[in-house]
């Protein structure tokens, strides 16, 4: 099986790449096109292009950072938007609100952030643990009362109201995140590369890594094992909960300076981080290569779309066909969850 | 006054659009597919119907476009989750990107807008007056004056309903929920009968877009679902698939919008009243979990 799924997953790619190829050779003005992509990935004045895709990436290496976590462990949190959103949003208004030296400004913001989206996280948890609502739907449906939540934050109470946009106050400025000279990019790649370095260490190295995995393989023989199942859960689920928490803190502090209403929803961060994950086979080491490719596809398609007039939402598209073809190779959800090596 | 004859005139045309999807997700649900799609087939609808109609003129060809246009989404849905054996979580997963995807997509391709798409080329459905009996006291606004398609998702309902349980290929459906290898020995193939239940649900979902983007308003807003898929797919879990409970359920939920709608009304914040169904959902499926605890879908 599971070198069924390799083989099979290579030769998609390898059919993907000669299509693609094909395509390139024959379409006329695909010159232009895949130019006009690769340049908006990795080229513009001063790689300025380049930049923009590794912000794009620290945030979807968070947002599957987050994913890969519980799905790792058989469970399947799909409620990282939320989580994502509440983080950001707490992070800009600490960033805003709090009189102090901007280090620990930042410090306690990244904190806030992650205790908040860890919180919302446990409470998907509280409701399948506690009523037998599936995670899946629990966590989802939280999703939309945190959109709420945060829309009404940055348009009612916390509105700069001067600026004119549904956005809050800018976060002190000293304490955002510092960027590499002379450009836009900040240090927030550093601190989510950081993480899922930690993490990958931690699962695989560890024995918390271990009884997570091995939960993942199969919830009924961890717990025949005599794990602390329900410890395991929760810290599970909150750890997934805080790397999505993070990843709203690094989008705020980093080239937002404040949070925009729908800036972590309209991309679908969340949802690009799931694609990822399921790209990577949900093996923690992929996850930052399958990350970048989503990047790159986004910011990619933001360049054609100068240069060939196609819409960037094609990115999308092209993005939904990867997930649906990764259905028809990966088989059941339930039997790659914990992921293999 | 809170609860006036207005407030209760405006529940039917919030409840068809969750009714349709929560239909669609019904047959889906009892022919064994967990399809959680049902917010982009719905998105996929609204759009097609704008589209149709626009090009087609009439607001009629609009409500076809959005049918074809969901139920090509049920069949793509079926050959990847059932003819490749993916997985339904991730199918969907990847079906509800493509709807948004697309629909943005084809909005400033075909358009050359992003957002919102309006044009006085766009019109709405059809109500129906039932001439004497508007001026009924209480259920006067409530029958008459409804939407075409108010009136079509009832019949859906019932329709449905009738198909699932007095009807040949109804049984054959349930079957491929309860056992599909069941149905597989009597020479009947399951594959097919998802994918038939697959098409269907698209097709209905649509419709239900199509309440929203050309009944009572005349546009498509990127995202204009907002979410009505997934209260439908909650009504269908809370439910098990069963219809009259779906109607109730439906009911209930279009009931609680109409209040927002209302409570908007009273200076109360748009947001707090949007999260109000959510909040609704999460404790009914709470409750009904509670009682029947380990349901169908344990994760």
């Amino acid at each position: 099986m599971t070198h069924l799924l390799r083989s099979q997953r290579l030769k998609l790619i390898g059919a993907g790449l000669i299509g693609l190829a094909l395509v390139l050779f024959l379409v006329p003005g695909a010159g232009d096109i895949s130019a006009g992509f690769l340049n908006g990935a990795f080229g513009g004045r001063n790689f300025f292009n380049l930049y923009a895709t590794l912000g794009r990436y620290a945030i979807l290496l968070g947002m599957a950072l987050a994913v890969v976590i519980s799905f790792r462990a058989g469970l399947l949190n799909i409620g990282g938007e939320g989580q994502l959103v509440l983080g950001g949003l707490v992070a800009a208004l600490v960033g805003a609100y709090l009189p102090a030296p901007p280090f620990v400004v930042a410090v306690a913001a990244l904190l806030a952030a992650m205790v908040v989206g860890a919180g919302w996280a446990a409470l998907a948890g509280f409701l399948e643990r506690g009523t037998g609502v599936p995670l899946l739907i629990g966590s989802l449906l939280l999703n939309y009362p945190a959109s709420f939540v945060a829309s009404y934050a940055v348009s009612h109470p916390f509105r700069d109201v001067a600026s004119g946009a549904t956005q809050t106050f800018r976060i002190m400025q000293e304490a955002g995140l510092p960027r590499f000279n002379g450009t836009i990019l900040d240090y927030g790649v550093f601190l989510i590369g950081a993480a899922a370095l930690a993490y990958i260490v931690l699962e695989d190295a560890t024995v918390f890594g271990y009884r997570s995995r091995l939960r993942g393989y199969s919830a009924g023989f961890a717990r025949a094992s005599g794990f602390p199942i329900r410890r395991l859960y929760y810290r599970t689920l909150m750890l997934s909960g805080a790397a999505a928490g993070m990843t709203g803190f690094i989008a705020v502090f980093g080239s937002s300076q404040r949070y925009v209403d729908g800036m972590l929803t309209t991309p679908l961060y969340a949802w690009t981080g799931i694609a990822a994950v399921l790209l990577a086979a949900v093996r923690p080491r992929l996850v930052p290569v399958t990350a970048f490719f989503f990047a790159v596809l986004a910011t990619g398609s933001i360049g054609m779309e100068r240069t060939a007039g196609i819409p960037r939402e094609f990115g999308q598209v092209i993005q939904a066909l990867i997930v649906l073809t990764l259905a028809g190779f990966a088989g059941k959800l339930t039997a790659i969850a914990g992921g293999r090596r | 006054m809170f609860f006036d004859a207005a407030l209760i005139d405006s529940v039917p045309r919030l409840v068809t659009p969750v009714l349709l999807a929560a239909t669609g997700g019904a047959l889906c649900e009892r022919s064994g597919v967990f399809n959680i799609s049902l917010e982009g087939m719905m998105l996929v609808g609204a759009f097609a119907a704008v589209a149709g109609t626009y090009y087609s003129g009439s607001p009629w060809g609009g409500l076809v476009v959005a049918m074809i246009a969901g139920a090509a989404f049920g069949l793509l849905f079926a050959f990847f989750s059932v003819w490749r054996n993916g997985d339904d979580i991730i199918v969907s997963i990847g079906v509800n990107i493509l709807a948004v995807g697309l629909t943005a997509l084809l909005l400033r391709s075909l358009f050359g807008v992003s957002g919102q798409f309006d044009d006085p080329g766009i019109f709405a459905l059809p109500a129906i007056n039932l001439g004497p009996v508007a001026n009924v006291p209480l259920i006067g606004g409530l029958l008459s004056g409804q939407s075409v398609l108010v009136w079509l998702a009832v019949l859906l309902v019932f329709a449905t309903h009738h198909f699932l349980h007095h009807h040949n290929f109804g049984l054959r459906l349930r079957a491929a929920g309860q056992n599909a290898e069941a149905l597989r020995t009597v020479g009947l193939s399951p594959e097919w009968i998802k994918t038939g239940a697959l098409i269907a649900c698209g097709a209905l979902c649509a419709v239900g877009g199509t309440q929203l983007s050309i009944s009572n308003v005349t546009l498509f807003a990127e995202g204009m679902s907002a979410g009505r898929g997934w209260i439908a797919l909650v009504i269908v879990m809370m439910c098990q698939g069963r219809l009259p409970w779906i109607l109730l359920g439906a009911l209930l939920f279009g009931f609680i919008d109409a209040v927002g709608v209302r409570l908007q009304g009273l200076d109360l914040p748009q947001q707090v009243t949007d999260a109000l169904p959510y909040l609704l959902a999460l404790l009914v499926l709470a409750l009904s979990y509670r009682r029947r605890m380990g349901g169908a879908h344990a994760a």
